[in-house]
């Protein structure tokens, strides 16, 4: 279930300290990029909440992303970048609120009507910014001060500096990761994962499924909402695109090209995903039409995600001194 | 007499015009086995289905000891002591026998729902776990695959994961379906001992089984109770020779 982290800390610590002097080395522009896509990254960790271990497929989850980015808006004004210790809580409970109505309203449902009710609300959501001015209609709005991080008159962390920003959406991202797997590995977790299982064994031994379900729905879409807040300040601009179904369904790639059965596995598709189309982007025009050929045909390729491949191109062997406290013996663990 | 854990009366099911469960009233005692028997299609299922809140009732009432539980959902009745096994098998089929029952276990320890420290700590849970496993006899089967083991031993932890939830009422659907000689005969004496202290209500089409086990006998028939007692005296009358086997040679094979 949690094989990455059991596997392999060792190569986690030592990707952590290379994102750690990213900054250090790389050009602004890259900088800029990476931190766009760690936010990416951060939700696709927490849709993985809800798909890998709920079984719920939500394609709604960048309505939660582009609703924290309003709410961000929202908050700020023409003058002065809003202070974040106001502006993302209440980014964040808002957020929260609509995922546990549209979760209380979606968990009615199973399988197949679970993604057409989650993509439903997800696309009303979009409408409702695009169609009426309170976002500013489909031009979406400004924001021309990133958030303030600071106690009086000191600021803290200034966000307009791209490293800077890089370090909090590191911080954000890691974060994320470090409560999806203390969530995963706990009672809960296991309880979620059952009833992904087999629902109905769940419900006859006691567990409340549904709330169980609505709590994972609303911590995953809050956790969008954070990488979402996060995202239209760096840009300095939202609008209802980041809302529609377009990206839900990038991010359940990423989901899916990453793995399902661990928790950063989503990580490594979201960079994948961008990177590439990255690299796409410098070298065709015609590049969204490759990415796509592309990606079709990584998911086949590939169906227990990028992970297996990485798994792949570093032969057990190979790995630089295992550390044998904390590596089972080979073969005896058998990977759920 | 002991205790009445479950009072049933006048349960009524209806699927559109069938009535699979018709004026169908039952008790059971606490230390008993309470065996239904019944063609197939007489409706035992949906009555285990609405004892345990998987199907709702149409009309009547369930008691769990003086406790209404009629309109409750099954976690909630779980959670009041009901616990129950299937005629399908129903486990965590990917997760290990140890995972299977520690869930059990953890659905009705202290913090079933917690959301912070490893599963692992709870050592209350995980002893239950422990427990219920060797109760069963599935100790040296602790971290195998449910979906890898056979049949027979899938039935016997499900039975374990009933017994992890510490249940008063104890509701099996046809727990020796597919199994062979040996094994049915270690879950009948697995049964045997699972009534101490509880109620247990045995559905079962094996009638040495039945038989063994039984304290009380209720025999049904299209969705209504055609007799019900001392298993003895159950056995020999005419109305259940005539609508269980449609023929006079008794019941017991
Ligand atoms: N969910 C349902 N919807 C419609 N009809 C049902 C449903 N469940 C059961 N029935 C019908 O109710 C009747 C009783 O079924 P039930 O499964 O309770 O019988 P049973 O006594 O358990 O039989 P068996 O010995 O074959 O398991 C049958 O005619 C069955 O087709
Ligand atoms: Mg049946």
């Amino acid at each position: 279930m949690n094989a990455l982290f059991q596997k392999s800390s060792k190569p986690i610590l030592a990707l952590l300290i290379v994102a750690m002097v990213l900054p250090i080395i790389a050009p602004t522009y890259y900088v800029q990029f990476a931190s766009k896509a760690m936010l990416m990254a951060i939700v696709a960790v927490s849709l993985n909440l809800a798909v890998g271990y709920g079984g719920l497929v939500s394609l709604c989850h960048a309505a939660f992303f582009g609703l924290g980015g309003y709410m961000l808006g929202f908050t700020s004004s023409d003058s002065a970048g809003a202070s974040i210790w106001l502006s993302l809580p209440v980014a964040l409970f808002v957020v929260a609120a609509v995922a546990a109505l549209i979760g209380a309203l979606s968990l009615r449902t199973r399988g197949i009507y679970f993604i057409m009710v989650t993509l439903a609300f997800g696309e009303m959501l979009f409408y409702f910014f695009h169609d009426t001015k309170i976002g500013g209609g489909s031009d979406g709005m400004y924001i021309y001060f990133k958030p303030e991080i600071a106690l009086g008159d000191l600021t803290l962390i200034d966000l307009e500096d791209a490293r800077a920003f890089y370090y909090v959406a590191l911080a954000c991202l890691v974060g994320a990761s470090l409560l999806i797997r203390m969530l995963v590995k706990s009672p809960f977790g296991h309880a979620l994962a059952a009833a992904k299982g087999n629902e109905r064994r769940a419900l006859s031994l006691g567990f409340p499924v549904f709330w169980i379900r609505l709590a994972a729905f609303v911590i995953s879409a809050t956790l969008a909402g954070l990488a979402g807040y996060f995202s239209a300040a760096q840009f300095g601009f939202i609008a209802p695109q980041m809302l529609g179904w377009h990206l839900s369904a990038t991010v359940l790639v990423m989901v899916v090209l990453g793995g399902m059965s661990s928790v950063l596995g989503p990580i490594f598709g979201a960079i994948a995903l961008l990177g590439l189309e990255e690299v796409l982007k410098a070298s065709f025009e015609h590049w969204k039409l490759i990415n796509g050929l592309l990606i079709i045909a990584l998911v086949f390729a590939l169906p227990g995600g990028l992970q297996q491949m990485a798994s792949l191109l570093i032969p057990k062997g190979a790995a630089p001194e295992p550390d044998l406290q904390s590596m089972p013996p080979k073969e005896a663990v058998p990977h759920v | 007499m002991s205790e009445i854990l479950l009072k049933a009366t006048a349960l009524e099911k209806r699927y559109g015009g069938l009535k699979a469960v018709s004026g169908v009233s039952i008790d059971v005692h606490r230390d008993e086995v309470h065996a239904v028997i019944g063609p197939n299609g007489a409706g035992k299922s949906t009555l285990i289905n609405l004892l345990s809140g998987d199907a709702a009732v149409t009309s009547g009432a369930i008691l769990l000891r003086d406790r209404d539980i009629t309109s409750m959902a099954p976690q909630r009745r779980a959670m009041a002591g009901v616990g129950r096994s299937y005629q399908k098998t129903t486990i965590f089929a990917d997760a290990t026998v140890f995972e299977n029952v520690r869930l059990a276990a953890q659905a009705h320890g202290g913090q079933p729902l917690r959301m912070f420290g490893g599963v692992a700590k709870d050592g209350n849970v995980n002893a239950r776990a422990q427990a219920a496993i060797d109760e069963v006899g599935l100790t040296h089967r602790s971290q195998t695959i449910a979906k890898s083991m056979s049949h027979g031993e899938q039935r016997q932890l499900e039975i374990a994961m009933v017994l992890a939830t510490e249940p008063k009422l104890i509701l099996l659907d046809e727990p020796l379906a597919g199994m062979g000689h040996a094994e049915a005969a270690r879950m009948i004496e697995i049964i045997h001992r699972l009534k101490d202290g509880r109620a247990v209500l045995l559905v079962e089409h094996d009638m040495d089984a039945v038989f063994a086990l039984a304290d009380r006998l209720t025999v049904m028939a299209d969705g209504k109770v055609i007799a019900s007692g001392d298993p003895e005296h159950v056995r020999n009358h005419p109305d259940v020779r005539q609508a269980y086997l449609g023929h006079e040679d008794g019941v017991a094979a």
